[in-house]
């Protein structure tokens, strides 16, 4: 990440000089040669245009970008940056088909293990997964010089799309049996696809009225538009699969009856982690004060930015405090700043290193105008007697020793209590499992938490049902869910085969 | 599926739907409510309590008021029509148990979800006495059906134009009074049901309420709905809607109810004028 902003026309000229300085055999070049090519940052929107509107604010590679990216990385025999990708994309033979110019051949190496290449290029940690392990960011002693295996991703699969070759996979002849997806996020659409490739009848239901999950009512439309998560659905309508929409399992009918009435061989549960935590504080319940899932959804879901248009509210607010470090918080404030708010706070009680969120979002906010407020936490949200906040008290924090988890705990500093002047509070500081599944399926075994208990096949405790992604691991990451909607198609498929 | 099969103004700003919904029809349990919304782009999603629901023809039945833009968008459908979007049956069912002597008060169309509680209850072979009240003689709704059902009706208004002129809380106080009921239902205005628990609080009569939060999912995701019960912070949508009243704290409920009201007053009133000018277009 470059610290002063070059704009997008910049950004592809330096890459078109790099591109044409690259010898005409790039397959005799030195790692030495490789490691001296210029790593090429993202281009974004301007941060003073971006933070007044929803576009994406990551732009894409230019051809030549990617091609020069591509040509950084050393082939290693090791491959550890597949060592870190929680579905052991080919990195190495995907980058090597980008260097070589054939992006079509990318995006098919990627997809013969990762379904969902556009978002994932998107949204995926890499920093902390293949990135993270890669040769040359090492020799570089910097981990944002690593080969830029997301943003490569990112290119090839948007390729793909905007040149219209996304061709839905291959559907075998129909079997007859039947399997029901709950939920349409990330792990139940990879087991949609996977399932309904077999040949099977796949139903999904969701509750919203529109699919995706997170990826639609959480995930910003600037960090993922809508329009990518839509063609991914668009291709399992084409491979024939159903959809129900509008329709909760366990309430709109039990899922037992999907088995033993509806004529369903197999379930797959992926509800989410749908139940927003709050902080158990003072004037938590005031008027003013949101969890992060709310805010978001009515922000992206319910279109919220359209003011005068939309019929579903958002608060009027003016200085926003979020509470929070993680991807969640980045989204919030971000979007905080997009729908008017004059001044955007991020409090989180650690330091920027233990924050969660990936360093790219925080440093987009930061670039947008949110201002970042560490080792302190809120203690008490204030209000008037409208119950309408008027301000926050903070309490300020120091790192002490290491906690289980290995980041260093932070104390609370004895009477250093400060009042914030904000008129709005986010929680952004996680979500526990949603209950309505367990409340409707008493013999469905969970954790004290309340996360699915299954096997390393995804199978829970009862009969032809798996479970998968944020429902069983709590909250993580897309890539996670849908490496566990991979494990769990194959278990289905086995059991139907 | 959600083809409006019947329509009908109750007064002037009550309407009644019966909804083409079979499998909610067949699932739905009295006290449970579903979520509607009117598009899939710019719509909102409301939370509205079931009044009735015949599963044979694959119906429910919806009583609505018109007080914002969706209510009012909605009042303009007609028979024939489909409710673009329609989720549910959401929230726990109603207790239904023998409880004895049950006092029910339902406040102006706070007896319509009402009605299908009464029903059970007498169905549990309860003695049922039902209190309907409202400001008007037009605002009170399923009279009829009520006094079909209930042991003993009390209806009353706040100007006399019908029934006993009084607030719901006279009755309801002389019932306490005389017959120390065993359980009491109200279901209204959030006003309405605060007091009914100050009523029946000092008799220490179990009184149940339902709440109609402002919601977005309905299913726990967005915490919108929350209240705070006997201190704890809990969800209408996956927790309630039906919580002892006596531990409610009905004044940061009816606060947090308020957050949009002048958004909605403005979005209203701009809806109001759009439909004025269509009116005007000639046809």
């Amino acid at each position: 990440m470059s610290a002063v902003y070059k704009d997008k026309t910049l950004l592809f000229e330096e890459a078109a000089a790099a591109f044409a300085a690259l010898p005409a055999d790039r397959s005799a070049m030195k790692a030495k040669e490789r490691v001296a090519i210029p790593s090429q940052d993202m281009p974004h929107q301007d941060p003073d245009v971006r933070r007044h509107n929803t576009e994406e604010v990551a732009l894409g590679y230019s051809r030549e970008q990617a091609i020069v990216e591509a040509a950084r990385c050393l082939q290693c025999k090791n491959a550890p940056c597949v060592k870190g990708c929680p579905v052991e994309i080919d990195i190495p033979g995907f980058v090597q088909a980008i260097a070589d110019g054939d992006f079509l051949k990318a995006v098919g190496i990627i997809k013969t293990v990762s379904l969902l290449p556009a978002i994932c290029g998107r949204v995926c940690p890499q920093e902390s997964q293949c990135q993270a392990n890669c040769t040359v960011g090492k020799s570089l002693k910097d981990v944002d010089k690593s080969v830029a295996v997301g943003r490569l991703e990112r290119f090839v699969a948007d390729y793909e799309r905007e040149h219209g070759q996304i061709k839905a996979p291959a559907v075998k002849p129909e079997t007859g049996k039947k399997v029901a997806v709950i939920g349409s996020g990330p792990a139940g659409l990879v087991v949609a696809a996977d399932v309904r490739r077999e040949g099977h009848h796949v139903t999904i239901f969701e509750a919203f009225h529109k699919l995706g999950g997170v990826m639609v009512y959480g995930i910003p439309e600037f960090r993922l538009p809508k329009a990518i998560v839509q063609r991914e659905i668009d291709t399992l309508k084409e491979m024939g699969v159903e959809i129900k929409t509008n329709f909760v399992v366990g309430r709109t009918r039990k899922l037992k009856d999907l088995l033993e009435k509806d004529g369903y061989d197999a379930v797959f549960i992926g509800t989410g982690a749908g139940l927003p935590t709050f902080m158990g504080i003072e004037g938590e319940n005031l008027v003013g004060v949101f969890s992060a899932n709310e805010y978001l959804t009515r922000a992206n879901l319910m279109k919220a930015y359209a003011k005068g248009k939309a019929f579903t509210p958002i608060y009027n607010s003016k200085k926003v405090a979020v509470l929070g470090g993680g991807n969640v918080a980045m989204d919030a404030a971000r979007s905080a700043l997009r729908l008017g708010a004059e001044e955007v706070h991020i409090v989180y009680r650690r330091t920027e290193v233990e924050m969660p969120a990936r360093k790219e979002e925080a440093v987009n906010a930061k670039e947008e105008g949110v201002q970042f407020h560490m080792l302190q936490n809120a203690k008490r949200i204030l209000g008037d007697e409208k119950g309408r906040v008027v301000g926050m008290e903070c309490v300020r924090y120091e790192l002490g020793e290491p906690d289980s988890s290995g980041r260093r705990r932070p104390v609370e500093i004895p009477n250093s209590e400060f009042v914030m002047d904000v008129d709005t509070v986010i929680v952004a500081i996680g979500n526990s499992s949603n209950p309505l599944i367990k409340q409707t399926t008493a013999e469905l075994e969970t954790t004290k938490w309340g996360n699915i208990v299954t096997d390393e096949n995804q199978k829970t405790s009862l009969d032809r049902v798996y479970a998968g992604g944020d429902i069983v691991l709590g909250a993580a990451t897309v890539i996670l869910a849908m490496g566990e909607g991979r494990k769990a198609a194959a278990a289905i498929n086995a059991q139907l085969a | 599926m959600n083809r409006i099969v019947d329509k009908k103004f109750l007064s002037e700003n009550v309407f009644q739907l019966r909804v083409e919904a079979p499998l909610i029809a067949s699932e739905r349990k009295p006290g449970q409510f579903v979520i509607l919304s009117l598009d899939n782009d710019f719509a909102e999603r409301i939370p509205l309590t079931i009044a009735d629901a015949d599963p044979a023809e694959g119906t429910i039945t919806l009583v609505v008021q018109k007080v914002g833009g969706t209510t009012t968008a909605l009042s303009r459908l007609e028979t024939g029509d489909k409710i673009v979007n329609l989720l549910g049956p959401l929230g726990r069912p109603t207790d239904i148990e023998k409880r004895g002597r049950v006092v029910a008060v339902g406040g102006g169309v706070g007896a319509a979800p009402l009605y299908p509680i009464v029903q059970a209850l007498k169905q549990a072979g309860n003695h049922l006495t039902v209190i309907l009240g409202a400001r008007s003689r037009d605002l009170i709704v399923f009279e009829d059906k009520m006094r079909a059902l209930a042991d003993n009706l009390i209806v009353c208004t706040d100007d006399g134009s019908h029934g006993r002129k009084c607030l719901v809380t006279a009755p309801l106080k002389e019932i306490c009074e005389s017959e120390k009921p065993d359980l009491a239902v109200a279901i209204g205005p959030p006003i309405m049901m605060k007091f009914c628990c100050e009523t029946t609080r000092p008799f220490g009569v179990h009184t149940v309420v339902s709440l109609n939060t402002i919601m977005v999912d309905g299913t726990g995701m967005c915490g919108g709905c929350r209240v705070t019960v006997g201190g704890q912070t809990k969800f209408v949508c996956v927790d309630g809607p039906e919580f002892d009243g006596h531990l409610v704290d009905f004044d940061n409920m009816m606060k947090r109810m308020g957050a949009y009201r002048e958004q909605e007053q403005e979005f209203l009133h701009k809806c109001q004028l759009d439909q004025k000018i269509e009116e005007s277009r000639p046809k």
